[in-house]
C-alpha cells in the first residue's frame, strides 16, 4: 500500500528495504495475472502485505508478543509485464494469534491487492501456503463456502523458481474478472 | 477458455502497512486542475451508527468534462494532466476520512445514450468486509440525478443513501455517511 510516489527496484524485493537483511525464510513468490478468458493482465499494480517470519505485523495495532524486525517492514508492489508476470522476493510470513475466537492463529498468508484494468476488477485477496495445518481452523480461509475456490488461494511450491542456495519459490496466479467490464459499468 | 476468478479476502486490520498519512492519497485533483473545487468528508459507520476506525476507502472518478484517466476511456474529451481520478484513504478514530477533489462531469451511460448524472466510484475495504463493497457517491440536488440510469435501478425510497450533502463549511463542503448496515444501509452493488 503505497501512494503516488514513482516505483523502484526494491518495492518488489521486500528483503531489501532496509539496511541488513530481514530474519526468516527467504521466498520467491511469482505468477501471472489472467482475466477470465485467459488472456494476460498487463502493466497492472499488485500490492501486497504481510507479517514478518515471527507473525508479526509491523503495524501500532499488532501487539502481540513476537519480535518485530527491525529489517522487514512488509509491504511491497510490483508491475504485471507484457504477459501478465509479477515476482516478489520476501520472506515468508509466520503464522499469527488473532483474538477473534479462543486460541485462533491465522495461516501464513500474504495479501494480495489487484486493480487490473477496471473498476470492476479490483480485488483484495489472500495467498495461503501448501499444506497449512490451520486451514480446517480458521474463519477467513473458510468463508469461501467452496472447496475449490479456497483452492485457489494456495500458492504451489515451485521447483523452477526457486533459487539454489537462496529462495524457494512459489508460484500463485490470479483470475481477475473480464476486460469487458469496462470503467463504465456499475450497477 | 473460461478461468474461475480468484476469490476475494478480506483486507484486514493491517492494511495501513506503507498507508500513512504521507502515503496515502487524500488529493484527487491537484490545485490547478479544471472544476469546481470540493471537500468530501466521508464517515464510516456500523450497525450500531458506531464509527469504524480502521475501513479504508478508494474513490476513483471522472474529470470534470467527465473523462477517466484511463486508456479504456474511448471518449474524446481533453485530458486534464492536473487531475488524477483515483484517492485512498484509511477511516480514523472517528471513522472519517476526507479527499479534496473537483465535481466530476456527467459520463455517458453503457448504452452511449443516456448522461450519467456526476458521482464518484467509492470501494470500501476493511477487517470482517469479505469483499469490496462498491457503491457511488452523487450529489443532493443535483438536476442531472433526475435522468441517471443507475439511480433508476434503486427504489425511490433508497435514493437518499447515495446522496452526498452539503456540509457547514462553505459551498464546497460535503459529507457522505457510509453506513455498513441497519435501516439506513448505503446502497451496494453488485459489481
Amino acid at each position: 500500500m503505497f501512494g503516488d510516489q514513482p516505483m523502484t527496484d526494491t518495492d518488489s524485493d521486500l528483503t531489501r528495504q532496509h539496511t541488513g537483511e530481514p530474519l526468516g525464510e527467504r521466498i520467491i513468490v511469482s505468477g501471472r495475472v489472467l482475466d477470465d478468458r485467459g488472456r494476460a493482465v498487463s502493466n497492472s499494480l499488485i500490492e501486497i502485505w504481510q507479517a514478518n517470519a515471527a507473525g508479526r505485523y509491523s503495524h501500532h495495532v499488532d501487539q502481540h508478543p513476537a519480535p518485530i524486525d527491525p529489517n522487514f517492514t512488509g509491504c511491497g508492489r510490483a508491475l504485471t509485464d507484457a504477459s501478465g508476470n509479477y515476482k516478489f522476493v520476501t520472506i515468508r510470513p509466520g503464522a499469527y494469534p488473532w483474538l477473534n475466537h479462543f486460541n485462533g492463529w491465522r495461516p501464513a498468508h500474504i495479501h494480495f491487492s489487484l486493480f487490473g484494468r477496471a473498476l470492476a476488477t479490483r480485488l483484495i485477496t489472500q495467498m495461503y501456503f501448501p499444506g497449512d495445518p490451520l486451514f480446517a481452523y480458521d474463519p477467513v480461509f473458510q468463508s469461501i463456502p467452496d472447496e475449490s475456490a479456497r483452492q485457489r488461494l494456495i500458492a504451489n511450491f515451485d521447483l523452477e523458481t526457486t533459487k539454489p542456495e537462496l529462495a524457494l519459490g512459489y508460484r500463485f496466479d490470479i483470475v481477475l474478472r473480464g476486460r469487458e467490464s469496462t470503467p463504465f459499468e456499475t450497477a | 477458455m473460461n478461468l474461475l476468478p480468484t476469490p476475494s479476502q478480506t483486507a484486514g486490520p493491517y492494511f495501513h502497512l506503507g498507508l500513512t498519512a504521507k502515503h496515502s492519497i487524500s488529493n484527487i485533483a491537484g490545485p490547478k486542475a479544471k472544476g469546481e473545487r470540493l471537500r468530501l468528508l466521508f464517515r464510516v459507520l456500523d450497525g450500531n451508527n458506531q464509527p469504524v476506525p480502521d475501513a479504508m476507502i478508494e474513490i476513483w472518478q471522472a474529470n470534470a468534462e467527465g473523462k477517466y484517466k484511463h486508456p479504456d476511456d474511448p471518449q474524446e474529451k481533453s485530458e486534464d494532466l492536473e487531475f488524477f481520478g483515483f484517492g485512498r484513504m484509511e477511516t480514523d478514530q472517528n471513522g472519517i476520512c476526507i479527499f479534496e477533489t473537483i465535481k466530476p462531469g456527467c459520463v455517458p451511460a453503457t448504452d452511449g445514450l443516456a448522461v450519467q448524472a456526476p458521482h464518484l466510484n467509492l470501494s470500501i475495504f476493511g477487517r470482517g468486509i469479505l469483499k469490496r463493497l462498491a457503491t457511488r457517491v452523487y450529489f443532493a440536488g443535483d438536476l442531472a440525478n433526475d435522468v441517471d440510469p443507475v439511480l433508476a435501478l434503486v427504489p425511490n425510497e433508497r435514493r437518499y443513501a447515495l446522496f452526498a450533502q452539503p456540509g457547514t463549511q462553505g459551498d464546497s463542503d460535503w459529507v457522505f455517511d457510509v453506513h455498513l448496515c441497519g435501516k439506513d444501509e448505503t446502497v451496494f452493488f453488485d459489481v
